[in-house]
């Protein structure tokens, strides 16, 4: 009954590409020794040498040096250790750090936690489409300020926030600067140099790559404290085996994902074109201006409607998005970074998030075009509301 | 598959029964409101005489349990006296559903709400009510209580948009602190005034918004 099925859910995780498991293989069957055996055994070396290549591709991806790259389980890993990790080693000297309110959970839990433990928090507003406002930052800088994590595209609207002005006001007042760059790295031209930044969360299967993989780019001389202990990996800032064929897949995924900007760029006009033209009272959550938003990020409310019900309807005909609605949620709560831009509750309750990558096609966009226009139709027919009402 | 809910409740939310406005309804009910993400509004066709329910209709904003049990609280009103409906409860709803996740027991819940609050409006009425107490100011507040204010998706009272209840002779006049030109003025206006008009015994309903 169903068809092959279409996924839109690339910023939660993406197709693992063929390329990226073959180059994994031989790293759980054949070179499956601990990098860190390089000084007793081959296979110790060969392991080492798969991670070295994996390091220099993405530094190389980033305009850094290869020890400036430490691999770490996901971006969520990459966030704690960037965010508590520079907090910890400016602990007794320096007191306060800023953040915006549309950061990844993994950066407002740090955060807040680190609230908890004496710390002093900033939290940046965010306007209308979801951008920070530099002066706003600026304004909230105090000669206690040692970090401001700031990131580069948002999950759930696509904002891509002006890092490299970030960059230079955090860089003019020495105070270090965080971006998660979690869904933009390789989707988008990032060099660390260019927007002066020290710390720069990566991660790997929101690039085609596995899961269980991530990075944070350290800028050398950067003053930040190890969380996990119980080995020297990784430049003694975090102990653990590493993941070699996770961090070789990695490696391989970074290559691969060069020149793509162009092609998902073109799927993201035409699916929310054909959502706009097809179905009426539809409007655009995030940047309406294109460039100012992530390759692949469409998303929507249809006004009228519960997004829970629109997804679920989805899902019935092969199509794999996600609402910031809170029946989606365990909260129910409505999508915080929604509430944050200022949107109603009505608003979050109806959005509907479609991420694209490089194995969607636009037929596949004509096709969920002319679904959500069937799926809207029918809960509009049954709602309660009318346009008068909202 | 991963979706946590039964197949009788994907059979109900993909083609939902009893769906649609009821023209000329003998009663209806609005529960939730499109600010807590669910809402329901329910129509009531009563045989006069035999007081069984000849047509009930929802319509839905909300989530797949939402329309699941309007769905299926109105297939298993339909055809009952008003006094058997009103034993139905969230449990009859779940249970005829096979089971509901308990997070969803908010969005479930309006549903069966809507068809007790709708009963309740057509015994006020109809003359029906075995105990005919009379409307107080308290009466008056526990009803608006069930009114969300959209602006912090809770009730009018708690977050005090409702500021003064007055009720002279019949007359309810409910002083609400929004201007009138408020993008949500009409709309918390007819919500309170379905609210309060079945009372049996109130004559009239008066919303004043600030400056009025």
């Amino acid at each position: 009954m169903v068809q092959k099925r279409i996924y839109m859910d690339n910023a939660a995780a993406t197709r693992t590409d063929p390329e990226v498991v073959k180059a994994m293989k031989p790293y759980f069957t054949d070179t499956y020794a601990v990098a860190s055996s390089q000084f007793s055994h081959t296979p110790g070396i060969m392991a080492k040498e798969g991670l070295d290549r994996a390091r220099e591709i993405i530094a190389g991806k980033l305009g850094a040096l290869s020890e400036e790259i430490i691999f770490t389980s996901g971006g969520t890993e990459s966030n704690n250790l960037a965010v508590k990790g520079v907090a910890l080693a400016h602990r007794g000297k320096k007191n306060h750090l800023i953040c915006s309110r549309i950061e990844h959970n993994s950066v407002m839990q740090s955060c807040q936690w680190l609230e908890k433990e004496g710390y002093k928090l900033t939290l940046l507003d965010v306007d209308s489409e979801g951008f920070v406002d530099p002066d706003q930052l600026k304004k909230s800088i105090t000669s206690d300020t040692f970090l401001i994590s700031v990131q580069h595209a948002n999950q759930e609207v696509g904002t891509i926030q002006p890092i490299a002005e970030i960059g230079r006001i955090c860089r003019e007042h020495e105070i270090l600067f965080h971006t998660d760059a979690s869904l933009s790295f390789t989707h988008m031209d990032l060099d660390a140099n260019e927007v002066q930044a020290d710390l720069i969360t990566l991660s790997a299967h929101k690039i085609h790559g596995p899961k269980g993989v991530g990075a944070l780019y350290i800028r050398k001389g950067t003053k930040i404290q190890k969380l996990q202990h119980g080995g020297y990996n990784e430049f003694d800032l975090r102990a653990g085996t590493e993941n070699v064929a996770g961090i070789v897949g990695f490696g391989k995924a970074v290559e691969l994902g060069n020149s793509e900007e162009p092609v998902i760029r073109e799927l993201q006009k035409k699916l929310l074109n054909g959502l706009e033209k097809q179905i009426e009272d539809t409007k655009l959550n995030g940047p309406e201006d294109l460039s100012r938003r992530l390759p692949g990020n469409v998303n929507v409310s249809f006004n009228l409607v519960e997004g829970e019900s629109v997804v679920l309807h989805l899902d019935m005909k092969g199509i794999s998005v996600i609402t910031g609605s809170a029946c989606f949620s365990r909260s129910l709560e409505p999508s915080y970074v929604m509430m944050s831009m200022g949107f109603s509750h009505e608003r979050a309750h109806g959005s509907i998030r479609f991420t694209l990558s490089r194995f969607n096609t636009a037929d596949e966009i004509g096709f969920t075009v002319e679904a959500c226009r069937e799926v809207v139709d029918t809960l509009r027919k049954i709602s309660p509301l009318s346009k008068k009402e909202m | 598959m991963s979706i946590p809910y039964t197949k009788k409740v994907l059979e109900h939310f993909m083609h939902p029964h009893n769906v649609g406005k009821m023209e000329n309804a003998d009663a209806v009910a609005t529960e939730g409101s499109p600010a807590c993400g669910d809402m329901v509004r329910l129509y009531l066709k009563v045989d006069k005489k035999s007081k069984e329910i000849e047509d009930v209709k929802f319509e839905s904003y909300g989530c797949a349990s939402n329309i699941a049990t309007g769905s299926i609280i109105t297939d298993l009103a339909k055809g009952k006296t008003i006094e058997d409906a009103k034993k139905l409860n969230w449990k009859s709803a779940a249970d005829a559903l096979g089971g509901l996740p308990p997070v969803k027991v908010h969005c479930a819940v309006l549903a069966v709400d809507a068809l007790r609050t709708a009963i309740e409006n057509y015994e006020h009425q109809n003359g029906l009510l075995k105990e005919k107490i009379p409307t107080t100011k308290d009466i008056v507040i526990k009803r608006l209580s069930r009114v969300i204010n959209p602006l912090a998706g809770l009730d009018v009272v708690k977050t005090k948009l409702v500021q003064e209840v007055e009720l002279v002779d019949g007359e309810v006049s409910v002083y609400v602190e929004l201007p009138p030109d408020h993008q949500f003025a009409g709309n918390i206006k007819n919500e309170i005034i379905e609210r309060i008009e079945p009372l049996w015994d109130v004559k009239a309903v008066h919303v004043i918004l600030r400056g009025e």
